[in-house]
């Protein structure tokens, strides 16, 4: 089958660089070509954007759910989920200042930086306010540093555990003194405390000599980061989130100075795009998606709860109006352990089989479960006109198959699939032709739904 | 182990971020704690003796009573050769007994295989939180884990829930080569569907006890374990954890109500138990992946090494076990961070042994030094 018409390749390459597609936006990339659709993704600009001033109007709609909305609208995905892969790695929490609106800002500044450059965004997340005072960097002076931005700058964010010795952390704290933020104007409620901006205190720096990974010099923050991102292990860990979050789940990043990766071709490909175009990420993607490494990796991940719950979204069609109450969805993603815009520890989220446990399995089909129950739905309706457009009843094999299509390219190993024939097999062929018989059809589609997105399967990208 | 209770349990409490040692059990007669910690100090009068030299913090008040009654054990300078400062690292070690090692278990993970070896009970070993931490997980072994006991149940919302649960079951049928993930996959999901009907029939649906435990996280997660406990499940190994410990700033006022949370909820969480007679053999072992920095930041601690330990329960012969590690400069791993004077694998292996009568040496990875902690029935 051709390129152009495998829907199969074009759903892979949506639900990875954004959320999902729908079946006619699928056939609609398909006409296009997939080198073409690439393109537009890491050239966002080629599409047009939201409506900016739709969203603000919603004004008590929180900023999650309005990420949500996005995420399941945009014509520009990649930008969000370039936005969610810097909000992964670069884990940052407001536990402990309570400042939470400079979260929203980190956010917009990852979308604004998506198709940037890795050194534009680690100098931005330095000066950002919420990094700051999650890693206390506004209290890291020179006659008293405080090492937490410095060491986890290189264990978290660019070089990965081991990659440097302490002296490099104390250097590179150092070279954080007086890195700061504008004192806060407290407020209170509806609006909270006033966002804060960046403020470099020179009084609070240690502008003195400083031997970092192997360079001597009067460092300050950026030489750091300048530095970093020249380094080769900075290539291959940044290459490898990247081959995690777009291509296959890697185990543990606690794990990885003792675990290869799974796929060392594809990490030198990447890491060698990184060392060529100094960190661009624009062309990072456009080599990653192209590969054919990224085009066979068919369901290698497990879906993150925000990749699951705006999967659902996208099956449903109830997130296409922006309203109070889609904050509820963000809800559904935190209780299934990615609390957007809000990290509980430094170490951030986990990946692949780390989403999946006994209490966080019972929250992801539970949520899927009950979503697709209402058969009035937009998105579930326009699922069950196709559905009846196939013709005037279904066997049980063309209603399990044009369920898995409709519902997302679904794929299904031979317990699912027997599950789901035994179902459709357990009623009359699917029809639409009288009222009762459509009712009662709906009700089987939804309950066929049920079924899928409860499925093992349904739990991958 | 008292005959006429249940088999021995075992409840660990990871304190997650790395607690400060240097101020949860303070050297309060020693100069050096005072110079070395200008701003972090704790006022002699603010805290609580438990000889002339080592004190408690004031937050820890209900731990002391639980020292007074002779059932709280602190092991002092726990910790391990070559420290790493990153959480990361740290807490896998003190989770696997080794470092990153690809095919290394969690300690706790074969002991639930040692106690269930055929599966037979997915409520054998219980988590308590949004992830799985390393120290539970073993190929093939099904942990149950919950974020809140009244929500846990799958299909709850929908009206046929009994037949879909057996769709689920269905579906959810053993697969041959599909790789490791479907594996887990597919042994979480059974698992869920098994450890919940379980729980469901057995956990009464509201809780009744005249213990009031507060509202704090770590207080509502030990009354979830004090309700899967009592309704005698076979659970043997339950794992909870508290955040918030990596006080890198604020640390005065933040690690004193940390202290403060975690001490009442243990205690209330015993109290609970005593009522109805349920508290003898269960053994709870208080960790943190490391401590900290001998000298403060001047609002904080950054990473650092050796760290303390506790032990609670009516088995444990309560006091200060092991030896204090060195102040003096000269001392100190690097000349900053406290060296560990006791090896965690052998509390580890204290606890499997004299208390759950099991063999230490496979599940930690060696023959370590033991305390006697627990007291001989």
């Amino acid at each position: 089958m051709s390129e152009e018409n495998d829907l199969a390749l074009y759903a892979h390459l949506m639900r990875r660089a954004g959320f999902g597609a729908s079946r006619s936006e699928l056939k609609n990339f398909a006409s296009q070509g997939y080198e073409a659709v690439v393109n537009d993704l890491v050239n966002p600009e080629n599409l047009p954007d939201v409506d900016e001033d739709l969203i603000n109007r919603f004004h008590r709609v929180s900023f999650e759910g309005k990420w949500l909305y996005r995420m399941v609208n945009t014509r520009r995905p990649l930008v969000e989920k370039m936005a969610l892969f810097w909000h992964h790695l670069l884990a940052t929490g407001s536990s402990k200042s309570n400042h939470h609106c400079t979260a929203f800002d980190q956010i917009l500044m990852f979308r604004d930086l998506a198709m940037g450059n890795v050194r534009d965004v680690l100098t931005a997340v330095s000066k950002d306010p919420a990094m700051i005072f999650w890693l206390d960097n506004q209290e890291n002076l020179e006659e008293e540093p405080n090492e937490n931005y410095g060491r986890e700058l290189m264990e978290l964010f660019s070089m990965g555990a081991e990659n440097y010795t302490e002296d490099d952390v104390k250097a590179a704290t150092r070279a954080f003194t007086g890195w700061s933020v504008v004192s806060i104007i407290p407020g209170s409620t509806p609006y909270g405390k006033y966002p804060t901006t960046f403020n470099y205190v020179s009084s609070h720096h240690d502008d003195g000599a400083k031997t970092y990974l192997g360079e001597d010099g009067r460092f300050n923050g950026e030489d750091i980061i300048d530095i970093i991102v020249r380094q080769p292990a900075t290539a291959r860990f940044i290459a490898r989130q990247l081959y995690t979050f777009f291509v296959a789940d890697e185990p543990a990043v606690a794990t990885w100075n003792e675990i290869p990766p799974r796929d060392a071709d594809a990490i030198d490909t990447i890491a060698a795009t990184y060392i060529k175009t100094e960190g661009d990420m624009k062309t990072i993607l456009q080599v990653l998606f192209n590969s054919d490494f990224f085009k066979e990796a068919r369901f290698t991940r497990v879906k993150s709860p925000t990749e699951l719950v705006t999967g659902v979204l996208k099956l449903t069609g109830s997130a296409r109006t922006l309203r109070p109450g889609i904050g509820q969805y963000a809800q559904a993603a935190s209780v299934m352990g990615q609390n957007l815009t809000r990290h509980l520890t430094v170490e951030g989220w986990p990946t692949g089989q780390g989403w999946i446990n006994g209490g966080t399995l019972n929250e992801r089909v539970n949520f899927a479960v009950d979503e697709v129950t209402d058969v009035n739905q937009e998105g579930i309706q326009e699922l069950i006109g196709d559905l009846s457009s196939l013709g005037a009843s279904l066997t049980p094999e063309n209603f399990v198959n044009g369920c898995l299509d409709l519902a997302g390219q679904v794929e299904v190993g031979d317990e699912t699939r027997e599950g789901l024939l035994r179902y459709a097999e357990s009623g009359n062929a699917l029809s639409f032709d009288t009222t009762s018989d459509r009712e009662e059809s709906e009700a089987r589609v939804s309950k066929m739904l049920q079924l899928i997105v409860s499925a093992r399967e349904y739990q991958f990208n | 182990m008292n005959g006429t209770a249940g088999p021995p349990t075992l409840l660990v409490i990871q304190l997650t971020g790395g607690n400060d040692f240097l101020n949860t059990v303070i050297p309060q007669a020693n100069s050096l704690y005072y110079d070395y910690r200008p701003s972090l100090s704790v006022d002699q009068d603010r805290v609580l003796p438990l000889n002339n030299e080592i004190a408690l913090h004031p937050g820890a008040d209900a731990f002391k009573k639980l020292y007074d009654q002779g059932k709280l054990a602190i092991i002092l300078g726990v910790g391990y050769p070559n420290p790493s400062r990153s959480h990361f690292l740290s807490m896998l070690k003190w989770h696997t007994c080794e470092p990153s090692k690809p095919t290394k278990e969690g300690w706790l993970g074969r002991v639930i295989r040692e106690f269930d070896p055929n599966h037979e009970n997915v409520l054998t070993g219980v988590n308590f939180g949004a992830g799985l931490p390393q120290a539970v997980v073993s190929r093939g072994v099904p942990v149950t884990s919950l974020a809140n006991l009244d929500n846990y149940g799958l299909m709850h919302g929908i009206s046929d829930q009994e037949k879909a649960l057996q769709q689920f079951k269905q579906m959810y049928g053993p697969t041959m080569g599909a790789g490791p993930v479907m594996e887990y996959l597919t042994e979480t999901g059974l698992g869920l569907v098994a450890g919940a009907e379980e729980l469901k029939l057995k956990v009464p649906d509201s809780y009744e006890s005249d213990v009031d435990y507060g509202s704090s996280e770590i207080a509502n997660v030990l009354r979830d374990v004090a309700r899967i406990h009592l309704a005698k499940v076979g659970t043997r190994v339950f794992y909870v954890n508290q955040s918030g410990y990596d006080t890198h700033a604020g640390q005065m006022s933040a690690h004193g109500l940390l202290l403060r949370d975690l001490s009442h909820a243990v205690t209330n969480f015993y109290q609970d138990l005593e009522k109805q007679n349920e508290a003898d053999n269960i053994l709870t072992l208080v960790f943190s992946e490391f401590g900290r920095r001998v000298k403060d930041n001047g609002s904080g601690t950054d990473h650092g090494a050796a760290g303390v330990a506790f032990l609670i329960g009516n088995s444990v012969l309560g006091g200060l076990y092991g030896e204090y590690p060195s102040l003096k400069r000269g001392a100190l791993l690097n000349g900053e961070d406290l060296d560990h004077t006791y090896d965690f694998r052998g509390l580890y292996a204290t606890v499997l042994e004299q208390e759950m009568g099991l063999d230490a040496n496979n599940i930690v990875g060696g023959t370590f030094e033991q305390i006697p902690v627990i007291r001989r029935q």
